[in-house]
């Protein structure tokens, strides 16, 4: 790993971690153990499934709350406060700089969500069902999330070299809801028989990351396999797109001038 | 003459204004200087002259309109030559959740220093900046001079051979300013070039081999402070007092101003031996003969005041 990256990662994450945003964890915790004992009294068939589709929906959406709230200022804050000034001032390319604010975050979501998969293995363990094969879909769909939190991090990161964290935080989601719906804004596309509005919904579906094939918390949750094939595809799309939206971003800010 | 370490030509920054329609305003015009190798060379001008936008370009921080800089002999696109200098930007803000050792150890970082190395340094800079002390607490219970401290250690923590200060006493307290002041003359004796910006005038004059003068993004005159001032009059100011019963001469008494039992009165150098002779004439008893020298202040303050009243000229015509 590059040294300077590297650092700036470093920092980026500790940066998360002095100004408490893993307080969302004890969040996290209490929403587990409330769960736990709750579906224990409700029913004794479906608790597996309650517990892992609440599970890895409070995994995914505090994930993608923080990607987008703290990806959206992880250049303006260090414009808006200047602490960017004395570190350009150094051998360091702009391209490495938004490299190690984006490994930074990004390994603040893996370790955010690495401990809420530990907080939902416990609440599985509470409720006394044995950990089978099945469960190993629970796994790919926090692979997934985490895939998720690559795109829309990149996503933020490109809108954060440009524009304030509030117009970025509204591109942001706005480009995230697209990307939930886009095969469904393509499919309305291909119907409308209108080459201009079929172009249009066919350029938006390949523009915007598309997230439909990242959900699959529902087969997870009812136990359901789901195949390798699919792992790499979201896999393979994740690092494409991500890598180029950062050669945007790199391209964006190098030209900025930091007034 | 020692070789030129920072060699400007013709830089010029002009940024866009308006949302709609775009305007340019020119923040720097053609500056071109020369800083010579070893030598304390202060940036002078009034707020919004172009100082801090000069030392962002010379940074990399900003891209300029037209013209080339070098430092070391290395174009200032060059990422490599960023080795080899150290820069506090105005009103430094570091990131508060850090402390000072934790901050220098980040930016040692960026200089492939063993680890054994860094941590060593990381000691050093924080001890001859005096933070010693409070290494250990997060920068954000620093007062303004320690965090002036700790934004100096950072710049030189490298060894770089060429050092930016922008504004580096602003701010700061008395017993602040003579810290950095002592912290850029111990630079000057390591043999380092210190390229700093201030308009306080009192600070230049007393640290800086040379001095340039910006006002509105335009150059005025480079120099030494003594030459820069050597061409204006001088005078000679006489503190002396009176023995009870005597009388000052009428001459001497229409200039004296007294103060206290005191009394004050500031003589041409072609008259001074005259006032002498008058004083001992009235047996005033003379206490001390201070040499007044037009300061920097008084060309800075004349050179503003002529130039903005041209531009003031020059709108009025054109209106």
């Amino acid at each position: 790993m590059n040294a300077i990256p590297g650092a700036v990662a470093v920092n980026t994450f500790r940066e998360a971690v002095r100004d408490r945003v893993l307080y969302n964890l004890i969040f996290f915790a209490l929403l587990m153990i409330a769960a736990s004992i709750l579906v224990g009294q409700i029913s004794i068939g479906i608790d597996r499934m309650v517990i892992v589709n609440l599970g890895l929906s409070a995994i995914s959406l505090i994930g993608l709350v923080m990607a987008i709230f703290i990806g959206v200022s992880l250049v303006s804050k260090e414009i808006e406060k200047r602490t960017l000034y004395s570190l350009l001032a150094r051998p360091i390319h702009r391209w490495q700089f938004l490299a190690g604010k984006y490994a930074g975050l990004l390994l603040t979501l893996i370790v955010n969500t690495a401990f809420m998969t530990v907080g939902l293995a416990g609440a599985l363990f509470y409720v006394g069902r044995p950990f089978v094969r099945g469960d190993l879909t629970i796994l790919i769909a926090i692979y997934f999330i985490l895939l998720e939190f690559a795109l829309v991090t990149a996503v933020a990161l490109l809108f954060s070299c440009y524009s304030s964290p509030m117009l970025s935080t509204l591109f942001t989601v706005g480009v995230y809801i697209t990307g939930v719906f886009a095969q469904d804004i393509r499919q309305a596309g291909d119907l409308s028989k209108d080459a201009a509005v079929e172009f249009i919904t066919r350029a938006v579906y390949y523009l915007v990351p598309n997230f439909h094939n990242f959900n699959v918390i529902a087969a997870a949750a009812h136990g359901e396999a789901v195949g390798f094939g699919l792992v790499w595809q979201n896999t393979l799309y994740t690092a494409v797109y991500v890598v180029l939206v950062l050669l945007g971003a790199t391209a964006v800010f190098s030209g900025r001038d930091l007034k | 003459m020692a070789a030129a370490i920072i060699e400007i030509e013709g830089l010029t920054k002009d940024y866009p204004s308006g949302f709609w329609r775009k305007r340019w305003k020119r923040s720097l015009d053609h500056l071109s200087l020369q800083v010579e190798e070893g030598e304390i060379f202060g940036f002078l001008g009034p707020n919004g002259a172009g100082k801090t936008t000069t030392l962002k370009l010379l940074m990399g921080l900003i891209f300029p309109t037209s013209g080339t800089a070098r430092i070391r002999g290395r174009s200032i696109e060059d990422i490599a030559m960023h080795a080899e200098i150290g820069y506090l930007p105005e009103h430094p803000y570091f990131y508060d959740y850090l402390t000072a050792r934790e901050l220098l150890d980040y930016y040692a970082r960026f200089s492939n220093y063993s680890t054994a190395e860094r941590n060593a340094r990381v000691e050093t800079f924080l001890k001859r900046v005096g933070l010693s002390s409070a290494a250990n607490v997060q920068l954000r219970k620093f007062s303004k001079g320690m965090l002036q401290r700790a934004g100096i250690a950072q710049a030189i923590l490298h060894d770089p051979k060429v050092v930016f200060l922008d504004e580096p006493m602003s701010g700061l307290d008395p017993v602040g300013r003579r810290e950095v002041r002592d912290i850029i003359l111990a630079l000057k004796q390591q043999g380092k070039t210190v390229f700093f910006s201030t308009h306080i005038l009192s600070d230049a004059e007393m640290l800086c081999d040379r001095v340039g003068v910006l006002v509105d993004g335009k150059l005025h005159g480079v120099g030494s402070p003594r030459e820069m001032v050597s061409v204006e009059m001088q005078s000679m100011e006489i503190l002396f007092e009176l023995l009870e019963g005597r009388a000052l001469p009428p001459r001497i008494a229409d200039q004296a101003r007294q103060i206290g039992g005191r009394y004050r009165i500031a003589v041409p150098e072609q008259d001074v031996y005259v006032a002498i002779e008058q004083l001992r004439s009235c047996d005033a008893r003379i206490l001390s003969m201070t040499p007044v020298r037009p300061t920097l202040e008084d060309y800075f303050i004349r050179l503003v005041g002529r130039e903005r009243a041209a531009t003031h000229e020059e709108e009025t015509v054109l209106r």
